[in-house]
C-alpha cells in the first residue's frame, strides 16, 4: 500500500502551519523571515508559494520512479516500498547528480558546510510507519494537505473533481508526469501557474539512463572479442610478412 | 625594425612567475574550500548545482585524457607501428589527465573523504556509478600501461617483461573502460530532457561525447607534440602528425553530420532564436569545431607545423565549448539562474592546470617518455 500526499490548491489559505510543523519535525529553526522565503532550500523543506491570489506547496514529490534515486552512484536514494523517496546522510558523497537529475528542482544541498548533505522531505517516512499522517497534513487546518494511500488519494482527488468541476482545472498533477508522483496536485488554474513544470513527460526518468546503461555489458563484452579480433589479425599478418622474409632470406 | 622577441630567460621568468602565482591563488582557494565549504568558493546554488569543476574539469579533462586510449588503439591494436613515438607522451599526457580529473573531484564532492564509497556502496542502475568504476579501473590500467617507462629507467627486467606479459589485454580492456566512460559522460545528461536546452538535449548524447572525445584527443596529442617539440628542443614527429590531422579531418567531419543530422531529426533547429545567448553558444561551438575541417583536409596545411597546431587549438577549445555547452549555457534557462563561476572556482581550475603542465614537463625530463628516433 504505496503512501501519496494530496494537495489541493484551491482550499490553501497559504497560513503555512505546514512549513511550521514541517519545521518543527525536522528541527529546522522557522520563524518570520524563514517563513517569507518561499523557496525550497537545506532549512525549508516544503514552501507555501505565493502565486497571485493562490497558494501552492512545493516539496518533494516522491517520484514512484526517482530519477535522483537512479542517479545516486552510492544508492543514498531508495524508494521505499511505502511510497516515500528516502536519504541515507551516510551513504552520500556530495555528487550533486540527484539535484541534476529532479525534474522538479526540490534537493537541496547544505553549501555552507563543511560536512554538507542533501536535504529533501522524506514524506514523513517514520511517522507513516507508525500509522499517523505526516506532519504537514496534520497540521493543515482547512484539509489543503491530507495524506493517506495513493489509491485513496487518487479517489478523493476525483471525488473533488467530479462534486464540483467549476472549481477546478481537469486533471489531477503526478498521476503519470514522469511516471507518476506520490504527490498530487490539484488546482483552478493549469499546473504551471502553480510552478510545476509542465513539460516532462509521462516516461520514468530512470528509463533514459538505463536505455544507454544496459548497453554496457553487451558493448564490453563484444567490444573486447573485436578488439582482441584486431589485434590477432594485424599481429598476425606482420609475423607472416616476418616469417615469409625469413624464407626467402634462407 | 623588427620587434624585439622575448628572450628565452624572459619567457622563463615569465612561467615560473605565472605557475606560482596560479599555485599560491589555487591554494588560497583550497583553504577557503577546506574550511569554508563549497558555498564559500563557488557560485553553485540548489538550482545550479554543477558548475565549472564539472564542466571544465571533469567534462573536459577526461575528454582531453582521450589522446591516451585513441593512441593505443592505433598502436597496439591496430598495430600501426609507426605511431610508436608519440604513442608514450600521449599515454602520459592522459595518466596525468585522470590523475588531475580526480583531483579536481576532491575539490567539487561535497564530502570528498567519502570519494571510495562507490567502491563498497553500488547502484548498477547510476551512471555516476558507471562512470566512476570506469575512471578508477582506467587510471590504474593507464599506471600499468605507463609504468614501463619507470621500470626502463630503473633498469627493472622482470617487472618489464611481466607488462609485456599482460599487456594486450591491458590495452584493450583501456580501450574498452574509455569507451564506456567517456561515452556515459554524455549519458549523465539522458536523465534531464526537460532541463537541457534543445540544441543539446539528445538521446544520442553518449555516441555524440565519445566521438567528439576521440577527435580531441588526436587534437591534444597533436597539441602536446607540438609543445613538447618546443619545450624540449626535439625535432617535430610531423609525418605522424600529419596522419593525425588527417584522421582529425575525417573524424570531426563526420561528428559534424551526426550532430547536425541529429539536430534536425528532433527539429532542434526551432531552438535557434536570435534573441536567446544559446543560439550564440551554440554558434561559437559549432565554429569552433567546423573552422578545422577545410583546413585539416589539405595537405598543405597539414604539413605546416604553426597551421596544424592551430588546427588542433580550435578543435580543443570547440571541444570545450560543447563541453561547458552541455553543462552550463544549457542548463542555465531551466534552473532560472546565470551561473558565472567565482574567482576561486577559476582559480582551482588554473591551478591544476599548471600542476598538470608542471609534471608532464618535470616527468618527460626524468624519464624515457619520449623515443630516440
Amino acid at each position: 500500500m504505496a503512501f501519496a500526499i494530496l494537495f489541493d490548491s484551491t482550499r490553501c489559505i497559504g497560513c503555512r502551519q505546514c512549513e511550521s510543523a514541517c519545521a518543527r519535525r525536522w528541527n529546522l529553526p522557522y520563524d518570520d523571515t524563514i517563513a517569507s522565503e518561499e523557496k525550497l532550500s537545506a532549512h525549508k523543506l516544503t514552501a507555501v508559494q505565493t502565486r497571485g491570489d493562490r497558494f501552492a506547496r512545493r516539496m518533494c514529490m516522491h517520484c514512484q520512479k526517482p530519477g535522483c534515486a537512479s542517479a545516486c552512484p552510492v544508492g543514498a536514494l531508495q524508494k521505499t516500498a511505502d511510497g516515500p523517496v528516502v536519504y541515507d546522510a551516510a551513504r552520500c558523497i556530495g555528487c550533486r547528480y540527484c539535484m541534476i537529475a529532479c525534474p522538479f528542482q526540490v534537493p537541496a544541498y547544505e553549501w555552507n558546510s563543511r560536512l554538507p548533505r542533501l536535504r529533501k522531505c522524506d514524506q514523513c517516512a517514520d511517522r507513516q510507519a507508525a500509522g499517523k499522517p505526516t506532519a504537514c497534513s496534520e497540521a493543515c487546518p482547512v484539509g489543503a494537505t491530507v495524506s493517506g494511500t495513493r489509491e485513496a488519494m487518487i479517489a478523493e482527488a476525483r471525488k473533488r473533481l467530479e462534486t464540483n468541476p467549476g472549481d477546478y482545472y481537469p486533471g489531477i498533477y503526478g498521476i503519470d508526469q514522469v511516471g507518476g508522483t506520490s504527490v498530487l496536485y490539484l488546482s483552478a488554474v493549469p499546473f504551471d501557474q502553480l510552478g510545476l513544470p509542465a513539460a516532462i513527460g509521462h516516461d520514468p526518468l530512470p528509463d533514459l539512463t538505463w536505455r544507454a546503461l544496459s548497453l554496457v555489458p553487451g558493448i564490453a563484452s563484444t567490444g573486447s572479442v573485436l578488439l582482441g579480433g584486431v589485434w590477432w589479425i594485424t599481429h598476425r599478418r606482420g609475423e607472416v610478412a616476418r616469417a615469409e622474409k625469413k624464407e626467402r632470406g634462407s | 625594425m623588427t620587434p624585439a622577441l622575448p628572450s628565452p630567460r624572459f619567457n622563463y621568468w615569465f612561467w615560473r612567475t605565472a605557475f606560482w602565482f596560479l599555485m599560491a591563488a589555487g591554494l588560497w582557494a583550497t583553504w577557503l574550500r577546506v574550511t569554508g565549504g563549497l558555498g564559500a568558493v563557488t557560485n553553485l546554488s540548489d538550482a545550479f548545482p554543477w558548475g565549472l569543476w564539472i564542466g571544465f574539469d571533469i567534462l573536459c579533462g577526461v575528454g582531453l585524457a582521450a589522446g591516451g586510449f585513441t593512441l593505443v588503439a592505433i598502436v597496439h591494436i591496430f598495430n600501426i607501428a609507426k605511431y610508436r613515438p608519440i604513442l608514450r607522451p600521449a599515454i602520459l599526457t592522459a595518466f596525468l589527465g585522470y590523475l588531475l580529473v580526480i583531483l579536481a573531484l576532491l575539490f567539487d564532492l561535497g564530502r570528498p573523504d567519502r570519494i571510495w564509497h562507490p567502491l563498497v556502496m553500488w547502484n548498477p542502475h547510476s551512471v555516476m556509478f558507471e562512470v566512476g568504476w570506469c575512471v578508477i579501473l582506467y587510471t590504474t590500467v593507464l599506471s600499468l600501461e605507463f609504468a614501463p617507462a619507470v621500470f626502463e629507467k630503473l633498469g627493472w627486467q622482470a617487472p618489464l617483461r611481466l607488462m609485456r606479459a599482460i599487456s594486450v589485454p591491458l590495452m584493450i580492456a583501456g580501450v574498452i573502460l574509455s569507451t564506456l566512460h567517456q561515452s556515459s559522460l554524455g549519458s549523465l545528461y539522458l536523465i534531464v530532457p526537460s532541463k537541457l536546452y534543445p540544441l543539446w538535449y539528445s538521446p544520442m548524447l553518449p555516441i555524440l561525447f565519445y566521438v567528439s572525445a576521440i577527435a580531441v584527443g588526436l587534437a591534444m596529442t597533436i597539441f602536446e607534440s607540438w609543445h613538447s617539440s618546443r619545450a624540449f628542443g626535439k625535432h617535430l614527429e610531423l609525418p605522424l602528425l600529419e596522419g593525425l590531422a588527417r584522421a582529425l579531418a575525417v573524424l570531426l567531419s563526420f561528428y559534424l553530420t551526426i550532430r547536425f543530422a541529429d539536430l534536425w531529426a528532433r527539429g532542434a533547429f526551432a531552438a535557434l532564436d536570435p534573441a536567446r545567448g544559446e543560439t550564440w553558444m551554440f554558434a561559437l561551438e559549432v565554429a569552433l569545431l567546423a573552422a578545422p575541417v577545410v583546413p585539416l583536409f589539405r595537405p598543405g596545411v597539414r604539413r605546416r607545423p604553426g597551421a596544424l597546431y592551430a588546427c588542433a587549438v580550435l578543435t580543443i577549445f570547440g571541444f570545450i565549448a560543447n563541453r561547458l555547452n552541455v553543462s552550463v549555457t544549457g542548463m542555465e534557462a531551466s534552473a532560472g539562474v546565470h551561473y558565472v563561476p567565482r574567482w576561486s572556482e577559476v582559480a582551482v581550475t588554473l591551478a591544476i592546470i599548471a600542476l598538470g603542465f608542471a609534471i608532464f614537463r618535470a616527468v618527460a625530463r626524468n624519464l624515457p617518455v619520449f623515443e630516440e628516433s
